[in-house]
């Protein structure tokens, strides 16, 4: 019974050096998005600030829930404040001339009309989130509505 | 008995009189030596109380007490006056109390009252502070709405302002803010620290009732130059 484990052995050696070989070339040839070997520590990625055009961002489609074009650092939305609504919401939005919340907002899921913003809306940064002045990192050939017809 | 209270006066003067001729009997260089000893004490003294008013007045002090450290602190540690890109910080004392020494001595002695419900322990559990939440809120705000937020200005004042350099939105309200007379606290609530339960309805409830007041409160407005009557009229 000597030559079975020698097979086996020799199996196992090969099988090896072609998995390490594979590794080898696999390494040398796939190149991700993490430019630094996975062994090093990555350089910070550039900081890149807020964007806060002054008219706002436009909608790339009809349904599509509207970008804020302002700071959200420190905005309160918890189960006793949604400081969003301080502005957004009537009659805030008068006093400070802010785009007043949809009138969806204002009905629950039963479809009955509420007098403050519904349960099902309440967490605004669900949906409505900020933007940063970031380079796209893949290229992207994406064309809002208008455009596209 | 009769004899000693006659004679006793006679035999042995008062300790006034006694210190009142001592006084009088002094040669001139002596009287050189009490002039200057006074001078050295009173600047021992004045400088001593002021180094122990100013050592109440750090953040160090401040959260040296879990109340303070647990809570606002920790929620201040998350704001842009405790971490910005400045570098420029706020601490404590800063916003809650004035820089004026008048003003400053007047809301130490206020702080008499928190020192006895640290002592009562009012709010010495988490619950506890939140459940008196909405108070010390609603105190804060009317010393800040009375006063024309009088700390805050300290730093943030709209003489120094450039509204041009800001953003579009902020200049915007910020220049209908100064027309209207408004003062800081009255949008900038919860900025460094927690709301109450319905912060905005709380707010416009305190503006509401900001006369209504007990004595105390009364003659704290006047030694802090509170201007209630403003702060009434003042439009929403």
């Amino acid at each position: 019974m000597m030559p079975r484990p020698l097979i086996s052995n020799v199996l196992a050696a090969a099988a090896l050096v072609a998995g390490l070989t594979l590794a080898a070339i696999s390494h040398a040839q796939v190149k991700g998005l993490r430019e630094t070997p996975l062994t090093e520590v990555a350089p910070a990625p550039e900081v890149v600030k807020q964007s806060t055009p002054a008219d706002g961002f436009g909608r790339a489609y009809r349904q599509q829930p509207p970008l804020i074009p302002h700071k959200t650092d420190g905005y309160q939305v918890a189960v006793d404040n949604n400081q969003c609504m301080t502005c957004h919401d009537w009659p805030g939005n008068t006093r400070v001339n802010a785009p007043k919340i949809s009138e969806t907002h204002y009905v629950d899921r039963q479809g009955v009309r509420l007098d403050k913003v519904a349960g099902t809306r309440y967490f605004c940064l669900q949906c409505h989130v900020p933007q940063a002045d970031a380079k796209p990192l893949v290229g992207n050939s994406f064309q809002n509505a208008t455009q596209a017809k | 008995m009769t004899q000693a209270n006659e004679t006793g006066p006679v035999g042995r003067p008062g300790l006034f009189a006694r210190l009142w001729r001592w006084f009088f009997s002094q040669s001139k260089r002596a009287w050189g030596v009490i002039a200057a000893t006074a001078f050295a004490l009173g600047i021992v003294f004045w400088g001593g109380f002021n180094w122990a008013m100013e050592a109440t007045n750090t953040e160090a002090f401040c959260i040296s007490c879990h109340e303070m450290k647990d809570n606002v602190f920790a929620e201040y540690r998350n704001t842009v006056h405790y971490s910005n890109k400045t570098g420029v910080r706020a601490t404590c004392p800063d916003c809650h109390v004035p820089k004026e020494w008048g003003h400053k001595v007047v809301r130490k002695i206020q702080a008499s009252n928190e020192l006895l419900h640290k002592a009562l322990g009012t709010i010495d559990t988490k619950e506890k502070f939140d459940g008196h939440r909405l108070t010390m809120s609603r105190s804060v705000w009317r010393a800040m709405k009375t006063t024309d937020s009088r700390e805050c200005r300290n730093c943030h004042d709209f003489k120094s302002m450039d509204l041009s350099l800001q953003e579009s939105r902020a200049s915007r309200l910020h220049q209908s803010a100064l027309n209207e007379g408004k003062t800081c606290i009255d949008c900038h609530q919860g900025i460094a620290h927690k709301l109450p339960p319905k912060a905005v309805e709380a707010y416009n409830d305190m503006l509401d009732t900001i006369d209504k007041v007990g004595l105390t409160q009364r003659i704290v407005d006047y030694l802090q130059d509170a201007d209630v009557e403003k702060a009434k009229t003042a439009k929403r």
